[in-house]
């Protein structure tokens, strides 16, 4: 079993996201530990696009707190998180295809010497970081044009992780991938959690947060639906979970009927 | 098995690939190798199947230009011998720096996926302010060049902004300034029409001083060469320290030897014939241009940007690049390249007029860039595509011009080319496609 830490790395504590007439998140809570895949589930619309843009500081947070590592921060633009430590890889890959992958895993964080760029340093670190994660792609000169739609995916997960964030959010990063490019990505994401990095990571798939995911949150309608832990839930319990059907007319009779028939027993 | 780092995979990979893997000492541990990568060999024949299979590839580079270079070189020089003179080498030279280092800015413009319209109306409001300053005003020589340079950049940053911070179109922007500087330009010209230029002056200088001196010439060709090679040289070696795949000596031989034998043909064709006058400041200034130029663009932070936004504008502005800064920067530069330019063409025409800049200068210094193979759709080019575009046109100029053709014959074979050019530009694309490259 992964070891959890006392205190998370990233904390939200009663986040709330309102957009003009739309509440798109009310007092949610997350917890992300050092060395851990926390999977964000949920329908469309439910608000986990809303809750990584709040994290990555796309959108400050209206009410609530963040917490990192403990202390209340304030993240609110991108650099701030960047600043922290979160990494974010979008859902489109935001690759550059004219440059080399070198040039895209270093882009605005470039290597110099003298004011000069440094490619041979560059060079060497991406091949080191690409081997580490046991990356395969041809050559790490080609233009990212040249890979496939996985290989791509990969780099622009090894990207994220050139700056050494403590967590990683990655959105839907298998969402277009064929089945061996998935398990490649998915063996990407048990790598980061090795490394001890806090994963954060948004799926439609449930094979997929079952195979890697240590919990899962769910949010529905913009508001916490249950946090489980994967070893011990059926994927069922947490479709009910996102789609609400365990809280419908059916439900609800079921758990009257069953303390009623209770009582009668008495 | 033995060595427990190595998985099963990973000896499928190293057999599949077999001798290609040996072939590369240097490489990372098999793993990180894709089995169907044609993994290039060391040495010489490497170099020549890498060079088929980028051809096949789609991805032409130069070649098309330097074949389009030498066929005009013969056909008019089978013509008229005259072609191959000095004094028709060194008119060529001469008349493709202005323009040439005009050509420069765009090629900035168009690795952004941009285009800048103005540099004529620029071009022309930079040695107006030049000539008012300096005859008009009596400004010390220096300091009106410097001015005039100046309000080139000030000018490309004002396209820059409203381009990139208030996000109208370049194409309108500039659109907008051709019209608006020319209009500048005549009112900044007023009364007298025209200023020639004075005689001993710097900007006349810029086109009419040579230096006779045979050193001159025979020197750059030299240094240029060892600098070549010793950049090549170090850089192999700081490689192959690095443990990272390098050129080989032969590769880098070939390349300098090419280089020596470009470099010095030309030297002695500005020494040594009848009539030589030595080698032109001109040419002098445009090789500095491309020199500085090309160093920004491939091997600073800020070429590295400018490449990222020509590629992906949204990708760039993700990894923190200030997309905006870049835009802004590289208009500046391009208005800046522009009244620089605009020196020069008043140079060559013996001042500066209401009319300088305008006609087809603007249509010859985009289609060098075109022609010399910088992409129009952003993020692919070189900087030295502007000298090779351009030393394209001025010889069929020139060439035409040896046989008595007019200027409109003249303006549709140029057009002719440039269409050639963007054909070959969209279809080598369209290779690149279906090779994956693009």
């Amino acid at each position: 079993m992964i070891h959890v830490s006392a205190t998370p790395v990233l904390a939200l504590r009663g986040v709330s996201k309102r957009f003009g007439a739309v509440q798109a998140l009310t007092d949610v809570d997350l917890e992300i530990h050092a060395g851990e895949v926390v999977a964000l589930v949920g329908d469309n619309g439910a608000g986990k696009s809303t809750l990584v843009k709040t994290i990555s500081g796309v959108h400050p947070i209206d009410e609530g707190a963040i917490e990192w590592e403990g202390r209340e921060v304030r993240i609110g633009r991108p650099h701030d998180a960047q600043g922290l430590g979160v990494a974010t890889v979008y859902q489109d890959l935001a690759l550059c295809d004219n440059l080399d992958v070198v040039a895209n895993l270093f882009l605005g964080s470039e290597l110099k010497s003298a004011s000069v760029l440094d490619e041979i340093k560059m060079e060497k670190r991406a091949r080191v970081l690409l081997d580490t994660l046991s990356i395969r792609i041809p050559s790490v000169r080609i233009p990212v044009a040249a890979l496939s739609g996985g290989q791509r995916q990969v780099v622009a997960i090894a990207r994220a992780l050139v700056g050494d964030p403590k967590v990683v959010i990655l959105d839907e990063p298998t969402a277009a991938l064929g089945v061996e490019q998935t398990a490649q990505v998915l063996d990407l994401v048990e790598r980061l959690r090795e490394r001890g990095h806090g994963v954060i990571l948004i799926s439609h798939n449930m094979a997929d947060v079952q195979a890697v995911a240590d919990r899962v949150a769910v949010l529905r309608l913009g508001r916490n639906n249950g946090v489980f832990r994967v070893a011990d839930t059926s994927p069922e319990e947490v479709i009910a979970a996102i789609t609400g059907a365990t809280d419908n007319a059916v439900t609800r009779r079921r758990a009257r009927t069953a303390t009623a028939t209770k009582e009668g027993a008495k | 098995m033995s060595d427990l780092a190595k998985t099963p995979d990973t000896d499928k990979v190293q057999a599949a690939t077999g001798t290609a893997v040996d072939a590369e000492p240097s490489a990372t541990p098999a793993a990180a190798v894709d089995p169907r990568l044609l993994v290039r060999e060391q040495g010489f024949a490497g170099y020549w199947s890498e060079f088929v299979r980028k051809i096949r590839g789609g991805e032409l580079g130069s070649l098309p230009v330097v074949v389009g270079l030498i066929v005009i070189a013969l056909v008019f020089q089978l013509q008229n011998d005259k072609f191959l003179s000095a004094s028709s080498l060194a008119n060529i030279a001469v008349f493709t720096s202005g323009v040439g280092i005009m050509s420069v800015g765009i090629v900035f413009v168009l690795l952004l996926g941009e285009i800048d319209l103005s540099v004529g109306s620029v071009a022309g409001v930079g040695a107006a302010v030049w000539a008012v300053l300096s005859v008009t005003h009596g400004w010390g020589d220096w300091l009106s060049v410097f001015v005039a340079i100046a309000s080139g950049l000030v000018i490309g940053a004002l396209h820059g902004f409203f381009f990139a911070k208030i996000g109208v179109p370049a194409f309108v922007v500039t659109l907008a300034g051709f019209l608006g500087w020319s209009g500048l330009q005549i009112w900044l010209m007023g009364k007298e029409g025209s200023i020639n230029t004075p005689t001993g002056s710097v900007v006349e200088d810029l086109t009419t001083h040579f230096f006779a001196d045979k050193a001159a010439a025979y020197g750059l060709a030299l240094i240029a060469v060892l600098a070549y090679g010793a950049s090549q040289y170090l850089d192999a070696r700081r490689r192959k320290n690095a443990e990272l795949p390098s050129r080989p000596l032969s590769e880098i031989l070939l390349r300098t030897g090419l280089l020596a034998v470009l470099a010095f043909v030309a030297a002695y064709f500005l020494n040594e014939p009848e009539g030589a006058r030595g080698l032109p400041l001109a040419l002098v200034l445009f090789l500095a241009v491309l020199v500085i130029a090309d160093f920004v663009a491939r091997r600073t932070t800020f070429g590295r940007q400018v490449f990222a936004v020509g590629g992906n504008a949204e990708a760039a502005r993700r990894a923190g690049i200030n997309v905006d800064r870049v835009r802004i920067t590289v208009f500046a530069i391009s208005g800046m390249l522009a009244a620089f330019g605009g020196l020069f063409i008043a140079s060559l025409s013996g001042g500066a007029t209401k009319s300088l800049g305008a006609g087809n200068t603007l249509m010859m210094v985009i289609a060098a860039a075109v022609i010399g193979g910088t992409s129009l759709f952003g993020g692919r080019g070189k900087i030295w595509s502007a000298m090779l575009g351009m030393l394209v046109i001025q010889s069929i100029q020139q060439g035409l011009n040896l046989e008595g053709m007019p200027n409109e014959i003249q303006y549709m074979i140029t057009g002719a080319v440039l269409l050639a050019a963007v054909v070959i530009d969209s279809v080598s694309r369209k290779t690149q496609k279906s090779a994956g490259r693009a």
